[in-house]
């Protein structure tokens, strides 16, 4: 067990290492003057140029200033944008609850609709509930997440004009409020992730459903919907757990497209805004947060189901 | 559908879900059919050996490569004499060629001359979508065959030599794979302001080879401890040999089928980076532009938004349908022995 999370640890800081690398080079190898590359089109008050060299220590070696990046990124200073004056980190301060949010909820989503239709798939096996709803699943896999965002925003705000096409309440003028604004953005980034999920809840089940104990709580006589959800659900837990998180990672990336067509103001319409800014500091300090997450993420993924399935652990 | 399989085998399968940077995420079975020589069947016995949607997703696939192709020819080789409209001619302004002002109007719907209407800027949406499939179509070829080439050669060589070798290509890999692959693309194409569809292609395809590399080197592996091939190595087979005469054309059927999921993915991606105007430069059509100046005039026509939206999802639909039935039919082959 020690080794596996030793193994794990020691993966997490290299690849780490090697995400933090390869940002910085992209960064460090574009072309021309990195002052008017870093400044772009926005203003530059006298004495800036200067400014920028000495904090970004431009004059040292690329590795010695990537030792140094990398040592102010730890401790949680990843630069400022000398575009709009805002150091990154506050930015990402601001616009991480945001896109926090929308993950969570719409991997909520996705989990609630999820299951039952799994579950509903493995107990009708080749009946048309199983045809009709596997049919569903593949459709929902195929349709890009800006596309539903898009059909939703026809449906629920141009036709129906129930709620807004755009804008974002916060969490904390009211839950009923952010609500009306986070449904949407949320419900297009669950459809797909609801067809990951109850594909693999129907396949794990159909497999659960053969085993022995299954027979046995049938003998005994329990009811079909207690045995599905309390005995056959079980076993399903871990992969979905696992397959939840890598969600959770993928999302965060994912949202960049769904918060720029809902105009939602979190981590990914920062990083849009940074780009048609031309804002490199702030590209370069979003995608190496974001990134950096996401290796966490999945390492955090593979330690609890290392910690919970002991046929991995004993490996 | 279900009832072909093995269920508990499948289910098994499954539970090995391994996230692939670009490209879905494997769901464990693109590995199967052990070395088994296939009895060779024409293209026309594989088409009719199709479920009927399988069939409509390859006549699908087959127009939207035509499409590409015929627009490609329409304005390199032909210079717009072919019968399809101007893709940037605005049809209610000076035209050129006719030395006259169009009568079109914008936002129109269809209609025997514009068949899905004009877009806001009173442009043939027909032709637009012909062309938009060009970029689809090359993004797809460019990026499938960074995968197969550079992956797959790559997955079957570990798989096969194993040891340092392995372990060290593997490591790199993982780091790629380590990235949010979206988020790198972003960071990447508008950091060096990439407007070219082949760089993009490329670094799409750069992104998506250690998926390509896992899927060839899980096969690889397997094919490795196989009789046929312990039985080249005990004739004194040269190593080289044993890899391009027993091992790839093992690996490439599984990988192909692979590859047309991918593919899939490949699709979207270009048409998230276009949506967001990161892609090919306007006026070039691409369907993931066409979609994000549509939506502005969401309210006033909405079948401008919907034509491109629906173009693109049945592609994607079809290569994922078409992947899946290759996948199975391998998988068959494999198990009926």
């Amino acid at each position: 067990m020690a080794k596996t999370i030793a193994f794990v640890l020691v993966r997490l800081i290299a690849t780490l290492f090697a995400v933090t690398f390869l940002t910085f080079s992209l960064t460090a190898l574009l072309p021309g003057d990195p002052v008017d590359t870093i400044l772009g089109t926005g203003p530059r008050t006298p004495g800036i140029e200067e400014q920028i060299r000495e904090d970004l220590n431009l004059d040292d070696p690329f590795i010695v200033r990537y030792v140094s990046w990398l040592g102010n990124a730890v401790s949680g200073d990843l630069g400022q944008s000398y575009i709009t004056d805002q150091p990154v980190s506050d930015t990402i301060r601001q616009r991480l609850p945001v896109t926090a949010q929308l993950a969570f909820m719409s991997i909520f989503m996705a989990v609630v609709v999820a299951v039952p239709i799994g579950v509903l798939g493995a107990y009708r096996q080749g009946k048309w509930q199983d045809s009709t709803t596997s049919a569903g699943v593949q459709v929902a896999l195929s349709i890009p997440n800006f596309i539903v965002g898009i059909f939703l925003i026809w449906l629920f705000a141009v036709q129906l004009n129930w709620l807004p096409a755009s804008n974002w309440n916060r969490l904390s003028d009211g839950v009923a409020d952010n609500l009306k604004t986070s449904i949407l953005p949320a419900s297009s980034l669950a459809l797909a992730q609801m067809a990951l999920f109850s594909r693999l809840v129907r396949s794990d089940m159909i497999a659960t459903l053969q085993e022995n104990y299954i027979l046995s709580a049938r003998a005994k006589g329990l009811s079909d919907r207690y045995i599905l959800f309390r005995h056959a659900l079980r076993p399903s837990s871990l992969s979905l757990m696992t397959i939840i998180g890598i969600a959770f990672g993928a999302l965060l990336g994912g949202t960049v497209v769904i918060e720029t067509l809902f105009a939602v103001p979190g981590l990914g319409l920062a990083l849009i805004s940074a780009i048609n800014s031309r804002d490199i500091l702030v590209i370069q300090g979003i995608t190496v947060f974001i990134a950096a997450m996401f290796v966490i993420i999945n390492t955090v993924v593979d330690l609890l189901y290392a910690v919970f399935d002991p046929r991995i652990r004993r490996s | 559908m279900a009832t072909t399989e093995n269920p508990l085998q499948k289910a098994h399968d499954e539970e090995i879900v391994l996230e692939t940077g670009i490209g879905p995420a494997i769901t464990g079975d693109f590995e199967v059919p052990l070395g088994v020589k296939p009895p060779r069947k024409s293209v026309w016995g594989v088409f009719r050996e199709m479920p009927v949607l399988v069939k409509m997703g390859t006549f699908w696939l087959l127009i939207v490569l035509f499409s590409s192709i015929y627009a490609q020819l329409d304005t390199k080789v032909f210079n717009g004499s072919l019968p399809l409209a101007d893709p940037n001619l605005q049809l209610n302004g000076f035209n050129p060629a006719t030395g006259e002002f169009g009568t079109g109007a914008p936002l129109e719907s269809p209609s025997w001359d514009q068949p899905l209407g004009t877009d806001a800027l009173a442009r043939d949406s027909f032709a637009r979508a012909v062309h938009g499939s060009y970029v689809s179509v090359t993004v797809v070829v460019v990026s499938v065959t960074c995968g197969v080439v550079v992956g797959g050669l790559l997955g079957s060589l570990v798989g096969f030599v194993r040891g340092k070798t392995e372990t060290l290509v593997m490591a790199a890999l993982d780091v790629l794979l380590a990235f949010p692959a979206l988020i790198l693309l972003l960071a990447l194409v508008s950091m060096f302001e990439v407007r070219d569809l082949f760089v993009i292609s490329f670094v799409i395809g750069l992104l998506s080879i250690p998926a390509y590399s896992r899927v060839s080197r899980a096969n690889s592996l397997a094919i490795s401890n196989r009789e046929f091939v312990m039985a080249a190595q005990a004739i004194g087979t040269k190593r080289w040999t044993i890899l391009r005469r027993e091992i790839i054309p093992n690996v490439l059927p599984t990988l192909l089928a692979y590859a047309m999921v991918a593919a899939a993915a490949v699709i979207v991606v270009e048409g998230t980076l276009s949506f967001l105007g990161l892609s090919v430069q306007l006026p070039q059509a691409s369907w993931g532009n066409m979609i994000n100046q549509a939506r502005r005039d969401i309210k006033a026509n909405f079948g401008q938004v919907l034509y491109p939206s629906v173009i693109m999802t049945l592609t994607v639909l079809a290569l994922n349908q078409v992947g899946d039935f290759f996948q199975r039919r391998g998988a068959h082959r494999g198990s009926s022995l």
